[in-house]
């Protein structure tokens, strides 16, 4: 069978473009028939419907703060660039103003208005991160946990753009060479794509709480919200507790307690 | 009929070599930034759209703005564009090109960009953008190269192209809307979370769009035998006049509604751009020299006599193009971030790779049109007449 160049361009084309298309047409059509099937979960690990933290700022000092951040960019081996336009932070402090702006007022005391609060990604219930990604690189987890899949995110940035938080950071450059020292339990991350808080989803999976939560002598109470009877619905029932910009409806899943 | 391109005069090469040697620089720049990451650029953890995304929302409103050309001749059978329909089209094509390459660039993994097909997700407005995009560069190159070859021919268009023209026409506002979308639908930037960014977004591509085909038109007139024909060139003054209007009075009601409700948030990004805060003035200058070149522009596309003119109808063309590139180039995304989510101000500004990266893209975009243009003039050399009867070269 002899086939000419013409006809054999022809062929190569059009079967790109079914194939493309194919694989398209089902993701749509049959969402998640594409997807790799979980291994066998782990009997110790943590399952709940939607995980939510409170952080008590009575509790918190500023040394356990510390120690909280620490440990979670030192086990995630978030890099330490010393650049503010290129920095990659999780979990870090900000001041009342700044963690809830429009909240502050000029009567209010020195203390509350310069003290640190811990702010991280609010994993929230309805994520703009999750709603703008192009590729699903960024995704809510049956658990309330919004997710990022590094090996997917092409780097667009559309999420930064979209967290109301700040919660997201973008690799710059190669962040490897800024790591002091590398965790081998968990991956590095390459240059040009996003990460931010994944609420320790791996260490939740061996029956772990999150790093910061156990660092924090007891100030993070993290928990089961769609869960009655869990410690944290226990507190948010009976403190006054409130989150960052709740106005804008996408229901953070981090509370504070002042 | 793409052999026209390459048979031209020394002007015709030396430019072509000119945008070759702007090519190959953005080129050397992008290889940089390729190896090294986007750290290259200005953008940073605050501000993590820069110049790239502003050109290609400038852009998209350039190539939308084609339809000021085509729906007046094609639906209305607005005669004295007959001529220059195919110019619209072929800046559509051109500017489309450009849309997607600063996309490109901008990624952190280009090499993953297929993603986009390979996981499409219809609740990213991103996934629409890529998709009415490509349509409307092969609607534009469809029809554009279709109606030229039956010029060439001196054969009246077949019936086939007709539904395809219609559909370019009601495509090309669905780009800009789209692109406006992505600003407009995220909570919590003040300066994008605005119904009339859409509106805006349409008015400022109608006015930018002929401005660029005004000084196209008069370079064509001056360095080519083609005429374009000077109602033709009026009464995209008159396009661009009213649309620029339209833009401004959108940008004011935008800053009655942020200033009278004397909301803060609203406030901050409009404060940044023109006064600065806190001392952070980098954007100042911008909007000022925007702002200017707009009131020199406006008076004279409005007034009859000034318009009229040849030298001051370039001139305002021009400015009307700069102006509105400062305002969606480069403030509409910078403003959007400033100040940041927890009210800091953290400033951008371009760095030199970046900037040589842009001019790169530009570069393709101009070689692109530049083939494009060569191909059309050089059949409308041969034929002399156009489809009414009436001389379009001059002797």
């Amino acid at each position: 069978m002899s086939v000419s160049r013409r006809e054999f361009l022809k062929k190569i084309g059009s079967s790109a473009i079914i194939g493309l298309g194919g694989i398209s047409a089902v993701e749509v059509l049959l969402p998640g028939q594409f997807e790799a099937s979980q291994l066998s979960r782990d009997p110790k690990a943590l399952t709940g419907k939607r995980w939510g933290m409170v952080i008590d700022m009575v509790k918190l000092d500023e040394q356990t703060m510390k120690n909280c951040i620490d440990v979670c960019h030192r086990i995630h081996n978030v890099p330490d660039l010393n650049n503010p336009k290129e920095e990659i932070k999780w979990i870090w402090p900000e001041t009342f103003e700044h963690a809830f702006p429009g909240q502050e007022h000029v009567y209010m005391g020195e203390d509350i208005k310069h003290m640190h609060f811990l702010v991280l990604c609010n994993q929230c219930d309805s994520p703009p991160c999750v709603r703008v990604c192009p590729t699903k690189a960024t995704f809510k987890r049956k658990d309330g946990i919004v997710m990022m899949d590094m090996h997917r995110c092409i780097g667009c940035r559309f999420c930064m753009a979209a967290c109301p938080f700040g919660a997201r950071s973008f690799n710059w450059r190669d962040p490897r060479p800024f790591i002091k020292e590398e965790n081998k339990e968990y991956p590095t991350r390459m240059k040009g794509v996003v990460e931010k808080c994944t609420f320790c989803y791996e260490r939740l999976a061996v029956g772990l709480k999150p790093a910061c939560v156990e660092a924090s002598k007891g100030a993070l109470i993290f928990g089961d919200l769609e869960d009655p009877g869990s410690e944290i619905r226990r507190v948010l029932r009976t403190h006054y507790t409130i989150r960052r910009k709740s106005e804008l409806g996408t229901q953070p899943s981090i509370y504070y307690i002042i | 009929m793409l052999e026209l391109a390459i048979k031209g005069s020394r002007r015709y090469w030396s430019w072509v070599i000119f945008l070759l040697v702007l090519i190959g620089a953005g080129f050397i720049a992008y290889l940089y930034q390729f190896r090294v990451g986007l750290g290259v650029t200005g953008m940073s953890r605050d501000v993590s759209w820069g110049l790239y995304i502003g050109q290609f929302t400038y852009l998209v409103g350039v190539a939308a703005s084609a339809v000021t050309i085509v729906l007046p001749y094609y639906l209305h059978n607005y005669k004295k564009y007959g001529r220059i329909a195919i110019l619209g089209e072929f800046v559509a094509v051109a500017s489309v090109s450009m849309c997607m390459l600063f996309i490109f660039v901008d990624l952190g993994q280009p090499l993953r960009v297929l993603n986009v097909l390979l996981h499409p997700t219809p609740n990213s407005v991103m996934f629409f953008d890529m998709i009415v995009l490509s349509g409307y560069l092969f609607l534009n190159i469809l029809c554009g190269w279709y109606i030229l070859g039956s010029e060439r021919k001196e054969v009246p268009p077949a019936g086939w192209i007709k539904p395809f023209i219609i559909l370019a026409i009601c495509w090309a506002p669905s780009i800009h809307i789209v692109t406006a979308f992505l600003y407009q639908g995220l909570p919590g930037r003040h300066y994008w979370l605005t119904a009339i960014m859409a509106a805006k977004f349409l008015s400022s591509a109608f006015a930018s769009g002929p401005a660029l085909l005004i000084v196209i038109s008069l370079i064509l007139r001056k360095f080519t035998k083609f005429d374009p024909g000077w109602d033709a060139i009026q009464t995209m003054g008159k396009t661009s006049a009213y649309f620029l209007i339209a833009t401004i009075a959108f940008y004011l009601f935008e800053v009655f509604t942020a200033f009278y409700s004397n909301i803060p948030g609203h406030m901050h990004p409009i404060q940044y751009l023109f006064t600065g805060i806190h001392g952070h003035t980098k954007l100042v200058p911008v909007m000022w020299t925007c702002t200017a070149l707009l009131a020199i522009a406006l008076p004279i596309l409005v007034i009859p006599s000034f318009r009229k003119n040849e030298r001051l109808l370039g001139f305002a063309a021009v400015a009307t193009f700069l102006a509105l590139w400062l305002e969606k180039g480069i403030s509409l995304v910078v403003g959007g971030f400033i100040p940041n989510p927890f009210e800091r101000v953290f400033e951008y500004w371009p760095t030199v790779p970046e900037t040589l990266v842009t001019i790169g893209v530009w570069g393709i975009g101009f070689l692109i049109l530049t083939i494009l243009y060569k191909v059309a003039i050089s059949v409308k050399e041969e034929i002399v007449f156009d489809k009414y009867g009436e001389k379009q070269i001059r002797s």
